[in-house]
């Protein structure tokens, strides 16, 4: 029964033409129905049968994802037909479904082996490709010997893909490099144009993974560089070079030349002169005449209609930037119109290219020009507009920026952009300028007030971060506000539900600011000791901000209160502490503003404790290092890794003036948190009903800056610079931090009437530390036998030249060179005298590889 | 390592052809092909035949109802790989008359002959039509 089954089975089997007509009628259950068909039909042991149904699976395999692993086996089954057609469809199934992890893959070593050896050409070139495919390390091992004879064959068809084999063998078994590298370096002489094609694409992947070892092949290249007419070879050849010339500098100037001449020539392909235009800006751009002619030949494409051209003239261009803008500003017109291309990969190019022209006279004219494209520009290509200019702005402390009021009004008409999704590095550069540049604060204050004031883009949230930063910054430096009830007014508007609570916890922390701040205003105005001192400066405009009335303050607080009464049940567990905190601030100060200016006595508790929340804002905060961190010095004796039994130990000095109960059974965990809590010195805390004296917060922040100064940044120092004084001298600050801050000298500029203003600036902070790459790459196995092959390349190859003999290290390849032995006899007589020669080469290891002097 | 995939895609965005230079996992090629097919598709014939995705170039053409996109290195040259495409083109042609998405779709085997052929490892080792196609010829004749 069932081999009757299996008869029907193959007398109607569906050919892959079937299967191909059925697919291509949609019915939706066909594959799975010829799946199960092809599972029957490739058990069967009618080899012809077995091979259609793997045939059909990996078509279905390529083109409609079904999986083939299962038939890994079959496929093995198939590859070991005498039959070629068979074969074919076994070694492609393999090819495209075996991976490294294939359990069966250890099976199909001696077939490729016969194959590899086979009389018929049609099938060794099946099984190299096969192994150019899938080979492993061990099949890479095992088959060494088959390829190195492969190298030598009289057939082209065999050689050329035995040669773009040894690429995958020499990756997964460096050792093979002593077996096959001098017969592949050989070939680099061969006159056969198939054979050099393929050479020369094997030595370029070759070098572009470590062109060092490869240096003492630069005369074989140099010829064919000179002799070639052939596009694919040349610029193979071209990538070479460039990676060589990119080490040996001596090596570029005598490429110069013939890539010239390449380049010079009329009827020359597109893709060669693109390749000689890349390689002279990648690594021969110190040479004068061969960058000058290729920065005129990129000319023709940059103005060519092909957007093809366009593109790769716009590519080439952002090559050679870095190192010679000129060629880029040479051709600032062609740029400035790409960016209106079309195409949103020409688009992108242009804009990387008008960003490397970026400098601080241009960049006004620059980001103008960059912000009326943002506006017109789909949402895609407008954020990486808006992307682009904040790198470029901001790179090493915002370098080149030198008006600041500008740089924030662009910073608010980027917010204002439709497309606008760069809010995060927004909100970044708006409080990091806020607490580098002194001098711009009131400009960002003012930049602020606008965003906040506008409810229309609380709806947006790719605002909200930017938003979050305007409402700090209304908060933090609300002494340059013109009217601080505006702010608070618009920090508590109704709109703000919209924000996420985060956000909203700094509504409300500036809006406490905010009211702080008037408060204080308006208490200190009082004080009989100032009074007569505010009287005069009253006069003198200061009171223009700070003219607080009875009226406007009581209407301030009413408001906040109004506006926050209702958080005060949110669920948001950050935004209703705050709320609250801000609500008790109000209930202790409320009668004492209720009283109007009757009482004089100033130690009431209420401006006790407006004097210490004073105390608390005023701390200016600095810009931190982002690497602060690891400045730290690590104490003798810190075990990072223990556990933190010790750490009561180092609590209870900091404790001691707080906590003199002494018990030991207090709680460590307690400890840490009181004191953490009494260090960084939240408001919250200090806002609740047990209201420590300002002297004690007073003190407890100059011991905190006495034990951490290292953090701190002096404020007063960027004054000094403030004066015009270009003297660093830390004299005031008692405790030196040890970052040390540079200051740009500013230079006075003609064009522009104002200085640029001191940028605080952190040293060391912004250049990430490279590691030294060393030439890590040459203890790589691959590299290591490359360069012992090619020690003495100059003394050997006379010999190499006369008879093509086997080099062979008998004690390394084992196995398998024995029996290279004895298919090659006639390179025995050779061999013994190539491995004495080996073993000079090897002695002489450890020496640099050198270019040859016939090329230098 | 060159050329790291071929895929030939219909209008309708139907993979007809795809050969992997560097083992990827069934999931990995349906999703690589499903965005660069997204991607290429997009583009009209004004905008260049360039286009970045992750770590590749993809440097396609459209043929009639096919196309011919190319998955290479960073720093391959673009140019190039157009005069590949080109070349296997014209190497179907010559093979097929006049090319057309069905002679694919039914000789699948045979355009898979011709690229083995044509590239080894991602390198390209042949690109003369008459070498590419001997032993098909061959193989048409022992049929």
């Amino acid at each position: 029964m069932a081999s009757s089954n299996s008869l029907m089975d193959s007398l109607f089997q569906r050919s892959l033409e079937d299967l191909i007509k059925g697919l291509r009628l949609g019915e939706s259950t066909f594959v799975s129905k010829s799946l199960d068909e092809i599972r029957r039909e490739i058990k069967l042991t009618d080899p012809s049968t077995k091979s259609v149904a793997l045939q059909k699976l990996s078509y279905l395999a390529a083109l409609h994802g079904v999986d083939m692993a299962w038939a890994a086996f079959h496929a093995v089954e198939v590859v070991s037909s005498s039959r070629f057609a068979h074969k074919r469809i076994g070694y492609h199934a393999i090819a495209q479904s075996f991976s490294d992890q294939t359990p069966v893959l250890l099976l199909i070593t001696n077939q490729l082996r016969k194959d590899l050896s086979s009389s018929n050409e049609h099938e060794v070139s099946l099984a190299l490709e096969c192994l150019a495919r899938i080979g492993t390390d061990d099949l890479a091992r095992d088959l060494t010997s088959e390829v190195f004879t492969l190298l030598g064959s009289s057939k082209a068809l065999v050689r050329k893909k035995a040669i773009g084999v040894v690429l995958r063998v020499f990756d997964k078994y460096p050792d093979a490099v002593k077996v096959c590298f001098k017969r592949l370096v050989e070939n680099l002489e061969s006159s056969d144009p198939q054979i050099l094609s393929a050479v020369v694409g094997v030595f370029c992947e070759l070098t572009s993974k470590d062109p060092r070892s490869y240096l003492p092949l630069a005369p074989e290249f140099y010829k064919i560089l000179v002799d070639s007419r052939n596009n694919w070879v040349l610029i193979k050849i071209l990538k070479i070079f460039a990676k060589l010339a990119s080490i040996e500098p001596r090596l570029a100037k005598k490429v110069a030349d013939p890539v010239c001449e390449h380049m010079r020539k009329n009827n020359v392909g597109k893709s060669l002169l693109f390749e000689c235009i890349r390689t002279v800006f990648s690594s021969l751009s110190d040479q004068e005449t061969a960058l000058k002619l290729a920065v005129a030949k990129i000319k023709e494409f940059l103005v060519d209609d092909d957007p093809n051209l366009k593109y790769l003239g716009l590519h080439a261009l952002s090559i050679v930037a870095p190192k010679h803008l000129w060629a880029v500003l040479e051709n600032k017109e062609a740029v400035v119109k790409a960016m209106s291309d079309e195409d949103p990969n020409v688009k992108l190019e242009a804009l990387h290219l008008l960003m490397a022209m970026v400098n601080e006279d241009n960049v006004t004219e620059i980001s103008r020009i960059l912000m009326n494209y943002a506006l017109k520009s789909d949402p895609l290509f407008c954020n990486e507009i808006i992307g682009s200019i904040l790198v470029a702005c901001s790179r090493n402390s915002y370098e080149i920026i030198v008006d600041f009021d500008w740089y924030l009004s662009l910073l608010g008409e980027m917010a204002r952009v439709p497309h606008c999704q760069r809010g995060k590095e927004i909100e970044h550069q708006l409080v990091d300028i806020g607490t580098r540049v002194k001098d711009a604060r009131l400009e960002l204050v003012r930049v602020s007030r606008a965003l906040l004031i506008d409810p229309a883009l609380l709806g947006n949230q790719f605002l909200h971060h930017i938003l979050s930063a305007a409402a700090w910054a209304s908060g933090e430096y609300v002494e340059f506000s013109k009217s601080p009830y505006e702010i608070a007014e618009a920090l508590l508007q109704p709109c703000t539900c919209l924000l996420p609570p985060s956000i909203r916890a700094i509504y409300i922390h500036s809006a406490f600011k905010v009211l702080v701040f008037s408060v204080g205003a308006y208490f200190s105005a009082q004080e009989p000791t100032s009074s007569l001192l505010a009287q005069e400066s009253t006069s003198s405009g200061s009171s223009v901000v700070n003219g607080f009335t009875y009226d406007s303050i009581s209407s301030l607080v009413s408001m906040i209160e109004l506006g926050l009464c209702s958080l005060s049940g949110t669920i948001d567990v950050e935004v209703q502490e705050r709320t609250k905190n801000v609500l008790g601030f109000i209930g202790m100060i409320k009668h004492e503003i209720a009283e109007k200016p009757t009482s004089q006595d100033s130690e009431t508790e209420a401006h006790r404790a407006m004097a210490f929340m004073e105390d608390v804002f005023s701390e200016e905060l600095g810009p931190v290092s982002s690497t602060a961190q690891e400045k730290v010095p690590l104490p003798k004796g810190l075990e990072l890794t223990e556990n933190l039994e010790d750490l009561q130990e180092i609590c209870r000095e900091v404790l001691e003036p707080v906590a003199e109960s002494n018990s030991s059974s207090f709680h460590t965990s307690d400890k840490v948190s009181f004191s953490v809590a009494k260090l960084t010195i939240r408001d919250q805390e200090e806002a609740s009903s047990s209201l420590p004296p300002p002297p004690e917060s007073a003190s407890l922040l100059a011991e905190h800056r006495k034990r951490h100064g290292l953090y701190y940044l002096s404020s007063q120092k960027s004054d000094n610079h403030n004066d015009g004084d270009g003297n660093d001298n830390n004299t005031s600050n008692e405790y030196p931090p040890a970052n040390e801050i540079s200051v740009d000298s500013f230079k006075p500029k003609k064009k522009i009437s104002k200085p640029r203003p001191v940028v605080v600036k952190l040293d060391e902070g912004d250049d990430p530390k490279t590691k030294p790459d060393a030439s890590s790459s040459n203890d790589e196995p691959l590299s290591r036998a490359i360069q012992t092959a090619l020690m003495g390349k100059g003394k050997g190859k006379e010999s190499v030249k006369d008879n093509h003999d086997i080099n062979v290290d008998t004690e390394n390849i084992g196995q398998s060179s024995r029996r290279e032995k004895k298919k090659k006899k006639n390179g025995e007589r050779s061999s013994k005298r190539s491995s004495r020669r080996r073993r000079d080469q090897e002695a002489s290891v450890t020496k640099p590889v050198e270019v040859p002097d016939l090329l230098l | 390592m060159g050329i790291r995939f071929i895929l030939m895609v219909n209008k309708q965005g139907q993979t007809r052809l795809a050969q992997y230079y560097e083992w990827l996992t069934l999931e990995e090629r349906r999703a690589l092909e499903g965005e660069i097919v997204r991607k290429c598709l997009a583009r009209n014939d004004q905008q260049c035949s360039f286009v970045e995705h992750r770590n590749y170039k993809i440097v396609y053409r459209r043929y009639a109802s096919l196309f011919f996109m190319v998955g290479v290195d960073d720093d391959e040259n673009e140019l190039a790989i157009l005069e590949f495409i080109h070349l296997l083109v014209e190497t179907m042609d010559k093979h097929f008359g006049n090319v057309c998405e069905l002679d694919i779709m039914f000789h699948l085997e045979k355009a898979h002959f011709m690229l083995e052929e044509m590239v080894m490892n991602g390198c390209i080792v042949e690109t003369s039509k008459a070498n590419i196609l001997s032993p098909i010829q061959l193989m048409d004749k022992a049929h």
